[in-house]
């Protein structure tokens, strides 16, 4: 009698849960729009949050929903924008731009002088905090690293020279650096973008010279020589807008403190997009 | 009453599930890397955990008595606990999609939790009756949040700490959860009872 009442009862209860979960997934089914799914599939998968949305799931529902425009992911990139924009019946978008973080600063340890030793938390936010970080410089990079852990696709590396070295054929464009980096230098920049001021600093040129072998000092000089009027000076920090740019170089040659760099054509593949070339030359 | 405080004060203190009972030793390691998470799973066991320990009351001393099949508790409370965990993940992705951002994620983690069902066996075992019953359950997963976000904030901050090579990750966690359970064993010394006059 004991065995029968034991499986009556084990058995009984089990059956009854069974019906009742069935009973329940039928009544709590909750309808999902079939192609949300599918947005899910075509993403990366990545979670990184570069599109502002909780994750890829986020972002696909905000695109199934309508509320973000096909082209959101910008880790994807056209290809993704593309497979989205077939699944909600849109035409493809097109002068879909990929854009890359660049570092700009290139104030290595050959070129940038320190203040102090720093030995504390090994976090760029941290040392910025101890008397204006340690570097004498207090718009250069910190170079611990920052940004380099925030990268979730393992586009970032720190040089051998402090400095963080972005992978462009990695990069993803996610942003997760620029908002890692507290002293803002990292920037995204349309890839096709050839020559930048690897600088930040908006001190007077006289106290750039003194911290810094290759900071802009303002001096003007690329605005004069630029044909396009593609750069503008402002803050004593020369800036270019690379939808004027036509990367003919001549600023380039005429920058007293080698702060712009072309992008490194003909240079080894390693040595590209980094933030300072100049120590790959060799 | 003063009995319910000291259960609950003795269940989130002195007998605290992870740190002096080790039990949900599991989601303790895994699911502390954030306090924002940590703080997550914790909320999801008080729900689970109180839900359950009342539950598995109610089949203790409504089904297994009746039929002398107190041997089966084990195996009983195991299915009841499961069949509930699904109810309560479906029911609450239909209701009330935000609570399930928040918490549905976990539930799934806690449907095996040993600490869940630790609460209900121990319930039984110390003879409490249904509203004794209930304030165990939320206080051991009240002990059990307290310890996880604890946890949680010292290993966030050793994110940044000059941890030796190979301590890195799981040794360091290890480590820490250790010197937390013995900082907990300073609560053994508390005579609950007495302070409240029972």
């Amino acid at each position: 009698m004991v065995y029968v009442s034991a499986m009556l009862v084990l058995g009984g209860l089990g059956a009854l849960f069974g019906v009742a979960l069935a009973l329940a997934a039928k009544k709590f089914a909750v309808e999902q729009d079939p192609r949300f799914e599918k947005i899910v599939e075509v993403l990366p998968g990545a979670n990184c949050g570069g599109c502002g949305y909780p994750g890829c799931s986020g972002l696909a529902e905000a695109i199934s929903k309508g509320s973000a425009p096909v082209d959101a992911c910008p880790v994807g990139g056209a290809a993704v924008a593309a497979k989205v924009a077939t699944i909600m019946g849109q035409e493809p978008v097109k002068g879909y731009v990929r854009k890359v973080a660049r570092v700009m600063c290139g104030g290595d340890r050959a070129n940038a002088s320190t203040r102090f030793l720093y030995s504390g938390l090994n976090d760029c936010k941290a040392a910025g905090l101890v008397a204006g970080g340690p570097k004498a410089c207090t718009y250069g990079c910190l170079g611990l690293g920052s940004c380099v852990r925030a990268c979730p696709f393992d586009a970032m590396r720190m040089g051998d020279n402090g400095l963080p070295i972005v992978d462009e054929e990695k990069c993803t464009g996610c942003g997760k650096c620029v908002a890692a980096c507290p002293r803002n230098l990292i920037v995204l920049v349309p890839d096709s973008s050839k020559v930048n001021v690897y600088c930040k600093s908006e001190a007077r040129g006289a106290q750039v010279r003194k911290v810094c072998k290759v900071g802009c000092i303002g001096c003007g000089l690329c605005v004069k020589v630029c044909p396009n009027s593609a750069i503008v000076l402002e803050n004593n920090l020369a800036s270019i807008l690379p939808e004027k740019c036509d990367a003919c170089g001549r600023c380039v040659e005429k920058c007293p403190t080698k702060c712009i760099i072309m992008k490194g054509e003909g240079a080894s593949s390693g040595c590209q997009g980094q933030a300072a070339p100049r120590a790959c030359a060799g | 009453m003063r009995e319910l405080i000291v259960i609950f004060l003795a269940g989130v203190l002195l007998n605290n599930f992870i740190l002096s009972r080790f039990l949900g030793i599991c989601p303790f390691i895994g699911v502390s890397r954030k306090i924002e998470t940590a703080v997550g799973m914790g909320m999801a066991v008080i729900f689970v955990m109180a839900v359950a320990s009342v539950i598995t009351w109610a089949a203790q001393y409504y089904l297994l008595v009746p039929f002398r099949l107190e041997y089966l508790q084990t195996i009983v409370f195991i299915l009841v606990i499961a069949a509930l965990v699904q109810l309560v993940e479906m029911v609450i992705l239909k209701t009330s999609p935000g609570l399930y951002q928040a918490l549905g994620i976990y539930l799934p983690l806690i449907t095996t939790n040993c600490a869940v069902l630790g609460v209900s066996i121990l319930n039984i075992r110390e003879g409490y009756n249904i509203i004794q019953t209930a304030v165990n359950g939320v206080a051991g997963a009240t002990g059990f949040t307290l310890a996880i976000v604890l946890f949680a904030g010292i290993r966030e901050r050793m994110d940044f700490a000059p941890i030796p090579a190979a301590l890195r990750g799981f040794p360091i966690a290890l480590i820490t959860a250790g010197l937390m359970s013995i900082a907990f064993l300073g609560f053994t010394g508390f005579r609950l009872a007495e302070l409240f006059g029972i």
